[in-house]
């Protein structure tokens, strides 16, 4: 090997490690905030789900009495794949809710309007979740507002409270507007030359949008979807006010398990269940987002 | 004076100098300026010896509010500081989080007095400091309350517990019988306040489990009561919390639930709704509620004047009519000043001296204290209702 070119692979080298050295330095701030508000705390979930609770306290120690308290509950079981599959429908539902939507915003209309759709996606996240998940008890209960028009044409009363319909209503509406915005982003992104060439090609419309824009545009999708999965997964609010808690989701199990005994450590179990499923949830739907290919 | 004077007069040369005086008279304002600014808020500063002391509580909630303690803190320049618990086993374990002395004020339902005793978080009290010889017979000597011959809470305030529905659907003889729960007309209709003990205790009852107590079951007992919970499961359409009881009587979503009674009905009737509560012939559950002094706190007379004010007929007449959910007294004189104050209320909750009243349901032995489970332990009771509800 030329000297030169070992001249010039070390100072290759130490170029790569300043660059290391400088991304790192502004990278910290995030690898700290993780660490003491991710990392440690589950730690310490890990911890305290080998403790005990005695006259309400507390009690460090390593007992496995609480995984396997928990894991012998056919009770658990029911919930865990209860809020899989309530999780599962309601990242479907949106999706496919939002796709249209997001669609026409990219593809259809004005810069303006599509300005004008941003802002009042948005909108929605100025209020609380909470409020607006108890504003929709006056449109869904049985007096409401949904049923007293349907009694004007001569139908229902239809149960739409305390019911899964109610808790999707509560899940469209946590994750509706965000997923929206995210795959509208996304398709706003596809190279419209691709479009156009696959329409040269002689490609119909519908074929465009499932073979060359949905491809194009999956990134935006997946992760629209992933958010989804990870926001009802682990929401209290919507199961419990619009779902009447029949049958409780992981979360209301949660509740439960503190609430009588002050558990803490078994609500530990549950929560590192919810945690590890979505870790593996978010980790195989990345992996697919990103693949390339073949 | 003279110095004053001379004072004065020496000030007046020196700003006839014209360029050292100019920069002092300047300072001198400026000095003036800033001693002025800096005194307006010490003005606005009350002097500290009218300061108002804290006293803290831990209560459910509507306790600490204005309704119930204004007087209170403008009588003793106090200001009552509340921490809010949803449950005892949450009022336990706040407790045990907080350093000793944190509460002046504990406020618990009955059955977990002994359990504040055993951990230590609450001061003995004497009878004696207290209004206790007005207090109905059936109170005198509330034996939650007393461990052997110490008293550690005096009761402010009681309810009882039964079956709520709506009355455009349900009539009240009907709802005087817990099989009602299981009529046709109300599937999909019956909730729950979500917490087993009144649940339970309540359906105990419909067994039959009346003696000694719904709570005190043996295993055969246990079982039964686990098969009729678990039928009801069909009628069932919703677990609700405080808000959401509220909201499902409310809104006509529920036409009933067991476990609950006035505590809730009697605010969700304010609003017009057409909803009441009754104790079924096959008997009702009761709650108390009392106060006691925290263990180490440093404010424990001021604590006891409290205590002293709110089982007042003063304080019973705002207590009964607490804003965020009322109850009975168990003292004479709070029902003799409701009646005065109030007596379409004293007549709502039964506080009347001429008639059948609310006391008479405890003489007649159809109320029995909701306790924590006897034979079996409190976390048997939690599974069963965490399988209930998946069911």
């Amino acid at each position: 090997m030329a000297p030169t070119e070992n001249t010039h692979s070390v100072q290759d080298m130490r170029q790569r490690r300043q660059v290391t050295l400088y991304g790192l330095t502004w990278s910290m701030p995030i690898v700290v905030w993780q660490l003491i508000f991710f990392v440690f705390p589950l730690i310490f979930l890990f911890v305290i789900s080998f403790w005990l609770v005695k006259n309400y306290r507390m009690v460090p120690g390593f007992d496995t009495i609480n995984w396997i308290k928990m894991f012998s509950k056919g009770y658990f079981w029911d919930t865990y794949w209860r809020t899989l599959g309530y999780a599962g429908v309601a990242t479907i539902v949106t999706s496919i809710l939002a796709f249209p939507c997001a669609f026409a915003l990219a593809f259809k209309v004005s810069p303006k309007v599509r300005r004008w759709a941003l802002f009042f996606l948005i909108v929605p996240f100025f209020t609380s979740y909470l409020v607006r998940i108890y504003s929709w008890q006056i449109f869904l209960n049985d007096n409401g507002i949904f049923n007293t028009l349907f009694a004007l044409v001569g139908l229902g009363p239809f149960q739409l409270l305390n019911n899964f319909f109610g808790t999707l209503v509560g899940y469209l509406t946590l994750c509706l507007p965000l997923v929206v915005v995210l795959q509208l982003i996304s398709l706003a992104n596809v190279d419209r030359t691709l479009i156009e060439a696959a329409h040269n090609l002689g490609c119909g419309r519908l074929r465009t949008v499932f073979q060359v824009i949905i491809p194009l545009a999956k990134i935006g999708i997946i992760l629209g979807a992933v958010f989804t999965f990870i926001l009802t997964f682990g929401d209290f609010v919507s199961p419990y006010y619009l779902g009447g808690s029949k049958p409780p989701t992981l979360s209301i199990l949660i509740i439960d398990t503190t609430k009588s005994g002050q558990q803490w450590p078994r609500a530990a179990v549950v929560a590192i269940v919810m945690i590890l499923t979505l870790l593996t949830i978010m980790f195989a739907s990345v992996a697919a987002a990103y693949r390339k290919r073949t | 004076m003279m110095d004053k004077k001379k004072g004065k007069d020496h000030s007046l040369a020196q700003a006839a100098q014209p360029d050292a005086g100019r920069r002092k008279i300047l300072k001198g304002a400026g000095a003036v300026t800033a001693a002025s600014t800096l005194s307006v808020p010490m003005i606005l500063v009350p002097p500290r010896a009218n300061a108002a002391t804290e006293l803290n509580m831990i209560a459910w909630y509507g306790h600490g509010e204005p309704d119930m303690v204004e007087e209170f803190e403008a009588m003793h320049n106090v200001k009552i500081k509340a921490k809010y618990y949803a449950g005892g086993d949450n009022m336990l374990a706040l407790i045990a989080q907080s350093p000793p002395g944190t509460y002046d004020l504990v406020l618990s339902d009955g059955e977990f007095v002994k359990l504040l005793k055993e951990a230590g978080y609450i001061e003995t009290m004497d009878p004696n400091a207290y209004n206790m010889g007005d207090l109905f017979d059936e109170y005198a000597r509330f034996e939650p309350h007393w461990m052997g011959d110490t008293l550690y809470s005096v009761i402010v305030r009681f309810g009882y517990l039964g079956v709520s529905f709506n009355t455009e659907i349900i009539s009240h003889q009907e709802a005087s019988d817990y099989n009602i729960l299981w009529d046709s007309k109300l599937t999909g209709k019956v909730g729950h306040f979500d917490w087993h003990l009144p649940n339970l205790g309540c359906l105990s009852l419909r067994d039959g489990n009346d003696k000694p107590s719904p709570f005190d079951i043996n295993s055969a007992q246990w079982s039964k009561l686990q098969e009729t919970t678990l039928s009801l499961k069909p009628q069932v359409g919703g677990y609700f919390d405080y808000g959401g009881t509220f909201a499902s009587l409310k809104n006509g979503e529920i036409y009933a639930m067991c476990g609950i009674g006035d505590w809730i009905t009697g605010v969700v009737r304010k609003d017009g709704s057409p909803v009441d509560s009754v104790i079924p012939k096959q008997g009702g559950i009761q709650w108390t509620e009392s106060y006691s002094i925290g263990k180490g706190s440093n404010k424990q007379d001021l604590a006891r004047e409290f205590i002293r004010y709110i089982t007042s007929p003063k304080g019973q007449v705002r207590s009964i009519q607490m804003a965020a959910y009322p109850g009975m007294s168990p003292y004479k004189s709070g029902w003799t000043a409701i009646n005065e104050a109030n007596p379409e209320e004293a007549k709502r909750q039964r506080m009347t001296f001429d008639g059948p009243n609310c006391i008479d349901d405890l003489r007649e032995g159809r109320i029995h204290f909701r306790q924590t489970p006897v034979q079996q332990s409190l976390e048997d009771w939690n599974d069963f209702w965490s399988e209930y509800k998946n069911a």
